[in-house]
């Protein structure tokens, strides 16, 4: 067996384990961390269709920012876990059949000689060739529309999750910056006119 | 040799691992993201083999935008949830019938 091969395997197989443990698992914790397992070998996977880019981009924003995320709000939130997987084995039987038999469906009819799968053969790069280039010289020519628009989803999203978790609280003693900024010195000090004592003589 | 099929095949296996996630557990709340996540994956690789195999970038350009709008989601969805947690104490989706008539 040629090494591209075994390495497909390899990482689709741990993909695959760890995917189903993501939703087995009993402490939400461990669903993530197996979640962070799934993307890696996805990346590994990506790295071996040329995606080095993407690959590299997964594990970056994917693991590094949104896992962590989740982490941080699965370690925050104080879930009763056991009460949660209430029904989860009486859902079993019809979840699995769905799933069966959605992936053997899709397997057969991909697997299947009409698919013509053969016929698509990705041709290898040369040495030089970079596809973080290519892909940022589409990025910013044909794509540069979509490009702008993605950015404004992520602003959209900054201002949503921050207003959504924003509360004032009212039992902290906090300074309003607006006001502090805004006070005048006759605020702070208040001149008055008072006549002058006179000094009494001895 | 690795042919296009094997990897369609793949990501069919996780997408199918992904419903199957959503159906199990149907409480948990944060579970269901998750699933949710592995859906996306799944999709992404889609993309990705046939860009290989098509020799077109354009199909890694759309992971790359299906990636930031699955951040974006990711980012306001657990917004949502700690908001509701703060409110229910609780993230069991059984729970969220306040609108109910």
């Amino acid at each position: 067996m040629e090494l591209k091969t075994v390495i497909f395997y390899v990482f689709a197989l741990i993909m695959l384990v760890a995917a189903v443990r993501v939703i087995t698992a009993r402490n939400p914790v461990h669903a993530v961390l197996f979640l962070v397992l799934a993307f890696f070998n996805a990346g590994g996977l990506w790295l071996t269709l040329d995606a080095e880019f993407l690959a590299i981009a997964l594990v970056m924003v994917y693991v590094g920012a949104v896992m962590v995320l989740f982490l941080f709000v699965v370690m925050m939130l104080d879930i009763d876990a056991k009460r949660l997987r209430q029904g989860f084995w009486s859902h079993m039987p019809l979840a699995a059949t769905l799933g069966v038999l959605m992936a053997g469906e899709m397997a057969l009819v991909l697997s299947s000689e009409y698919f013509g799968s053969a016929s698509f053969s990705g041709q290898t790069m040369p040495a030089d060739y970079s596809n973080t280039k290519e892909l940022g010289r589409l990025l910013f020519t044909d794509y540069v529309y979509p490009f702008e628009l993605a950015s404004i989803i992520l602003l959209v999203a900054i201002i949503a999750a921050v207003m959504l978790t924003l509360r004032h609280r009212r039992d902290v003693k906090h300074l309003d910056p607006a006001k502090q900024i805004a006070v005048k010195h006759t605020d702070r000090l208040r001149v008055i006119q008072m006549p002058a004592e006179k000094e009494e003589a001895e | 040799m690795i042919a296009l099929h094997h990897y369609l095949v793949l990501s069919a296996l996780l997408f199918a691992i992904g419903v199957v996630g959503i159906f199990l557990n149907r409480k948990n709340l944060i579970v269901l993201m998750m699933a949710i996540e592995l859906m996306l994956l799944a999709v992404n690789m889609n993309f990705v083999a046939f860009s290989h195999y098509l020799n077109d970038l354009a199909g890694q350009l759309f992971v790359f935008f299906i990636l930031t709008v699955a951040a974006a989601e990711a980012g306001i969805g657990l917004a949502i949830l700690v908001v509701l947690f703060r409110n229910l104490s609780t993230i069991d989706v059984d729970k969220l019938d306040s609108l109910k008539g």
